[in-house]
């Protein structure tokens, strides 16, 4: 389940997705509210990680600046919406309400350690280096690991993750 | 897939309650093949696990409806009792919580005492599973010599005295000492630490009591140990409030270096939280300082400090004999590895001077009602995976099942797998069949013995009282502290 977390909207939207053969590299937890994963980012809303994101592939902006997002459930259900450029993931799940569980619990305030996003690598790299702060909340979080287990991994892959808006 | 995906799924949090409209199928969710249409659940506590096994069930069930019993006349637990006041983000919970609590199949009823006002077993017979959430209310007891001497309170109380808890607005703590000794080494403990330190301006825009914060503005203590028994491997506190600690405006840390002497290879292969955690206590008590903080230290009027390997064995009376003057500390070596690292004395003691004693040994829960098994010894409800032994239809989460420690991510996920084994026996049949009265049934019981409940709106009006009544000193909010007060507010 990707979920929302500090990781400023991407001005392309497909980048949040990968080709289906994209290695998914970032464990969200077998028990979303508690699990972490030493890659992963916490919803960070210090000041560093207002930063917007400065280089992305594929750039795409409309006249609105808003972008298609597609959050992938662990069961393959795909939600798509959309959000401006600017925005965190966190502020594009709340405020398009949609229906993912396990995520907020001290509403993007690196209080807590429930936001899980699964990133590619290639993704994965072009976010702010992780703070201290995060990594604090990320050292309560259950299930910290490093990789993704195998039983999450197949949930992804033999969905088609391929689609673009 | 699917049913493994499933199982993940289940255990899911659910900090955005997104209830279905009542009556609808939820689309990819397993079909109940109830004994019952509409499931009667009763939850006792609401805390954080209260909520979120509340939560739990009125997402993974359409048409349960959840009861949620609390003994104030406020909700919310620990959250709002015991999360420090300058934490506020950490209390951010409360809105999810409150979403819940607005969903039409659940109702929150204050101002009654399971065990007193009703029973267990009246719960059980109008509902058809009943959910034990109501947390450790009590602090385990040093059980030294001295203890009862004034000057010597739990860590438990004081946090409750300076968040508003009702039973514990008489404490009067006595901050008129130079020197504040807590014994033990968690979370806890660096909150009573870091409050007793703080230079009082800084609470003033937050929910602190104004009755509290007037204390503390008078209070002469200067210095805060924190002891522990083992040493700095064992500590139970975490880096984040660890960090805080470090760069508390005013104060200054004093480590002694000759604790952590060897860490640096201990740390080599333990887990990541321990060796981050280890790491700063390690570079705060053996590294020289900047040039910046060196000067922040040496301008520093308060300190705390780390006191390793040190088991309380007295609580030393002033000489006239009316007050605690000082604690008397056993001298300790560590034995055995890992987890099961004991301290054992040398036969070593040390006297440490203080006029405030504070014990952060713990929380302990108590039993509820004579028909529900408990483990005084681990101090929690005998239960194998939420599911209370012997006794079908009773289950507890949260604290008083697993014991009194973790975050309250920990507990939400604690109470997603109670609400998950619930869910499963009601789907199994394995609760009684046939509609329950639910509340209906209590509220008579209630009105019969003069308890009039405090409904989730009338928390409202006081929640709304105690914002206004804060927003003339620029707090979040006033508490009320005196239940007769807000049960005369709602015209009780």
């Amino acid at each position: 389940m990707a979920a929302a977390g500090g990781a400023r909207l991407l001005s392309a939207a497909s980048a949040v997705l990968g080709d289906p053969a994209g290695r998914w590299l970032h464990h969200a937890g077998s028990r979303a509210g508690a699990s972490g994963l030493l890659r992963s980012r916490g919803p960070g809303r210090s000041a560093e990680a207002s930063r917007p994101l400065s280089v992305l592939a594929g750039a795409r902006s409309s006249s609105e600046d808003k972008v298609t997002v597609h959050f992938i459930n662990c069961d393959g259900e795909t939600l798509t919406t959309k959000g401006k450029v600017g925005d965190s993931l966190l502020d594009v799940v709340v405020e398009n309400n949609l229906d993912i569980d396990g995520f907020g619990a001290c509403e993007g305030t690196l209080t807590c350690s429930t936001c899980h996003l699964i990133f590619e690598d290639h993704i994965y790299e072009k976010l702010d280096a992780i703070t201290d702060e995060e990594n604090h909340m990320l050292d309560l979080a259950y299930g910290l690991t490093d990789h993704m287990p195998e039983t999450v991994a197949d949930a992804r892959q033999s969905t088609d993750v391929g689609k673009t808006s | 897939m699917a049913s493994r995906c499933w199982r993940w799924w289940g255990w899911s949090a659910w900090p955005r309650t997104r209830l279905p409209p009542a009556g609808s199928t939820p689309s990819f969710r397993h079909h109940f093949s109830t004994q019952e249409k509409t499931p009667q659940i009763c939850v006792v506590g609401s805390g954080p696990a209260g909520f979120y096994t509340a939560q739990h069930l009125l997402k993974q069930h359409p048409q349960a409806h959840v009861d949620i019993y609390e003994k104030q006349p406020v909700p919310f637990g620990l959250v709002r009792f015991g999360v420090a006041p300058d934490h506020p983000e950490v209390k951010n919970v409360i809105n999810t919580f409150t979403q819940t609590a607005h969903s039409g199949r659940c109702a929150f009823w204050g101002n009654v005492e399971v065990g007193r006002d009703v029973t267990v077993p009246e719960l059980r017979e109008a509902y058809h599973a009943v959910v034990l959430s109501y947390g450790a209310e009590d602090h385990r007891a040093l059980e030294i010599p001295g203890e009862e001497l004034p000057g010597v309170c739990s860590a438990r109380a004081f946090v409750g005295w300076y968040n508003g808890l009702p039973e514990n607005q008489e404490l009067e703590p006595d901050l008129s000492c130079d020197t504040a000794v807590i014994l033990g080494q968690g979370n806890v403990a660096l909150d009573v630490a870091r409050i007793l330190l703080t230079p009082p301006e800084h609470l003033e825009r937050t929910d602190i009591t104004k009755a509290a914060l007037g204390v503390l503005r008078q209070s002469r203590v200067k210095t805060v140990w924190l002891v522990g028994r083992r040493g700095p491997l064992q500590v139970a506190f975490t880096i984040k409030e660890l960090r805080e600690m470090i760069q508390l405006p005013g104060a200054r840390p004093i480590l002694d270096p000759v604790d952590f002497l060897g860490l640096q290879d201990k740390i080599k292969e333990v887990p990541r939280p321990r060796k981050r955690l280890t790491e700063l206590l390690l570079r705060t008590a053996t590294e020289k300082p900047g040039l910046e903080e060196a000067a922040r230290q040496a301008s520093a009027s308060r300190a705390w400090g780390l006191r390793f390997f040190r088991s309380p064995q007295q609580v030393l009376p002033s000489p006239d004999g009316r007050r605690a003057a000082g604690v008397r500390l056993a001298v300790t070596r560590l034995e055995g590895v890992d987890e099961a690292t004991r301290a054992v004395p040398t036969g070593d003691m040390e006297d440490l001077p203080c006029g405030l004693v504070l014990s952060s040994i713990g929380y302990k829960s108590r039993p509820v009602d004579p028909s529900v098994p408990f483990d005084s010894k681990l101090g929690v409800i005998p239960n194998v995976e939420g599911r209370v032994m012997d006794v079908p239809g009773l289950y507890c989460s949260g604290w008083v099942k697993r014991g009194p420690t973790g975050v309250i991510a920990t507990t939400m996920t604690d109470s997603f797998l109670t609400g998950q084994m619930l869910l499963q026996d009601l789907k199994a049949g394995l609760l009684p069949s046939g509609p329950r009265p639910g509340y209906a049934a209590i509220q008579a019981l209630l009105s019969s013995r003069g308890v009039r409940p405090v409904s989730f709106s009338e928390w409202e009006k006081l929640d709304a009282e105690e914002v206004a009544r804060g927003q003339g000193t620029g707090k979040p909010r006033e508490k009320l502290v005196d239940p007769q007060e807000m049960l005369r507010l709602l015209g009780h």
